[in-house]
């Protein structure tokens, strides 16, 4: 089944692209993303720029409003995701824990609504 | 009739994890199986009244069987569902071939628990589902312990199964790479489960069935998974605190090890321990359950509280830090030197850590306690700091006593 690996990181305490430690942490996601691909689960993958990119839409009584930044008001953001396809929640958990991410920040690993099942 | 009530209790207290877990690895649907399990015990009531059928256990599990193929033929998501449906069919005609021997159900139990006990369930769950699908214990019985509503705890435990289908939590023993660490969650739930009987957080301060049902998951474990250390480790433990509880209550207040009569405690419940504690560490992998169980021993042994090997326990304590981080353990292993060096140097060595542990209770109660033993009138003070963090009753009604002694 699919689950999707969320990446919640503190973008105050994130390192600065470019730096020595930035590069290790970005060998480190490479070497996971290429674990993923060996083991044969790897479903996509996206890093996110930082949430002061960001916009939010809602749309009430038919109009569209935007708001600069992400909706939250959380200290960690969502800086990048996985989605994987695992035999179960272990592995799942196994993979999520090979996140550099999961170290300074945390990873929320969520299944996926398999539709299949509603048709 | 009372008589089949009765039969039924025992039979749902005994058997009922056995045949819930071997219903779950047929039907894979933890909520499915509960509710036939209980339609086919309701059913039991009003037929067996005028006796019980030749295998009781047999006939549970081919009336939940039915019923499931019911459900499953009446559900909206039948057609996926022809796998589980077929393996019941076969399991229901192979049954009544056999006219339904209850020797033929596998003991499907070690995969329960570890799917109850799995590290993506709240801690709080992961207690609450262990004791309601393995030790026969009621939803209100667990409501109760946890101080919440029987409703809220009932919502808890549909929201797990719930949880367990969907996120993908295998009703599987783990693999040997996850094990060790899956069987830790495993025997942390059980020690809690004791612990909620041996200092519960709800009045009364000790709840006996908590510490039985504790005990007895714990053997279960050890008959199902043979020659595991920390599984041996940790009934010792449990045995030899179990052993010691009779004496350690008086009028409420709880009593400290220097004034407990130890006629009161279980001389079969200590030699069952001891030999366990002997056992487990032979196979020479040591870990906190294990060294908390030689610890319990060496209190266990001594004659008195003078006789006490305080220079072995202190340095088990010492040893116990290189495994478990917790700063009890230390203030432990000052009190245990205190009776081996006196109590000036275990308070100057409790004062070393006062900027680390001064937010600990059992920093403070040391300390009153070092200080009472030197007859320093300081002791006052460091009791009502100790009073003042203290939330359990039967601890602080022995601290009120020490406290109001120091004026006689």
């Amino acid at each position: 089944m699919q689950y999707m690996l969320l990446i919640y990181t503190n973008p105050a305490t994130d390192l600065a692209p470019g730096t020595p430690e930035f590069m290790e942490m970005l060998a480190r996601y490479g070497k996971a993303g290429e674990t993923y691909e060996t083991d044969g689960v790897f479903k996509a993958g996206a890093a996110l720029q930082a949430p002061a990119t960001a916009t939010t839409v809602k749309v009430r009584h038919g109009k569209v409003q935007t708001m600069d930044g992400p909706f939250a008001e959380t200290k960690e953001m969502l800086a990048g995701y996985y989605l994987l396809d695992c035999p179960d929640l272990d592995a799942a958990i196994k993979y999520a824990a090979m996140i550099p991410g999961a170290e300074t920040g945390s990873v929320e690993v969520r299944p996926v609504v398999d539709f299949s099942k509603f048709r | 009739m009372l008589e089949t009530a009765a039969a039924i209790n025992t039979l749902m207290r005994d058997d009922g994890g056995r045949l819930l877990a071997a219903l779950i690895a047929e039907l894979r649907d933890f909520q499915l199986a509960e509710d036939c399990l209980q339609e086919a015990w309701a059913s039991a009531v009003s037929h067996w009244q005028r006796g019980l059928p030749g295998s009781p256990q047999g006939w549970l599990l081919q009336v939940a069987r039915r019923r499931a193929i019911d459900h499953i033929r009446r559900g909206k998501n039948f057609r996926e569902k022809q796998r589980e449906l077929s393996i019941l069919m076969e399991h229901d005609q192979a049954a009544s071939a056999e006219d339904a021997d209850d020797n033929v159900i596998p003991d499907e139990r070690l995969r329960l628990i570890f799917t109850c006990c799995h590290p993506a369930l709240d801690e709080t769950t992961r207690i609450a589902l262990t004791l309601r699908s393995l030790g026969g214990m009621t939803t209100p019985e667990i409501a109760r312990a946890f101080l919440v509503t029987e409703d809220a705890m009932a919502q808890r435990l549909v929201r797990a199964k719930h949880k367990i289908s969907v996120a993908g939590i295998r009703y599987e023993v783990p693999e040997a790479d996850a094990l060790p660490g899956r069987l830790n969650s495993v025997l942390d739930v059980i020690y809690l489960i004791f612990n909620e009987g041996y200092a519960s957080r709800a009045e009364p301060y000790m709840r006996p069935e908590f510490c039985n049902e504790a005990i007895r998951l714990a053997r279960l474990l050890m008959h199902l998974m043979p020659g595991e250390s920390t599984i041996e480790g940790l009934l010792a433990l449990m045995l030899l605190h179990q052993a010691r509880a009779p004496a350690r209550l008086k009028d409420d207040a709880l009593v400290p090890l220097d004034e407990q009569d130890r006629a009161l405690w279980s001389k079969p419940l200590i030699e069952e321990g001891l030999v366990h504690v002997k056992s487990a560490l032979s196979r020479g992998l040591p870990d906190a359950y294990q060294i908390q169980a030689a610890i319990s021993a060496l209190h266990c042994e001594a004659a008195n509280f003078a006789a006490t090997d305080w220079a072995q326990i202190a340095a088990l304590y010492g040893e116990l830090t290189r495994h478990k981080n917790n700063p009890v353990i230390e203030i432990n292993r000052i009190a245990a030197l205190s009776y081996v060096h006196g109590p000036e140097l275990a308070l100057e060595m409790l004062r070393g850590l006062e900027d680390d542990f001064k937010a600990y209770q059992p920093f403070h109660a040391l300390k009153a306690d070092l200080l009472r033993r030197l007859r320093d009138p300081a002791a006052a003070q460091a009791y009502e700091a100790a009073l003042a963090m203290t939330k359990n009753q039967a601890e602080l009604k022995l601290l009120e006593k020490r406290w109001a002694a120091l004026r006689s």
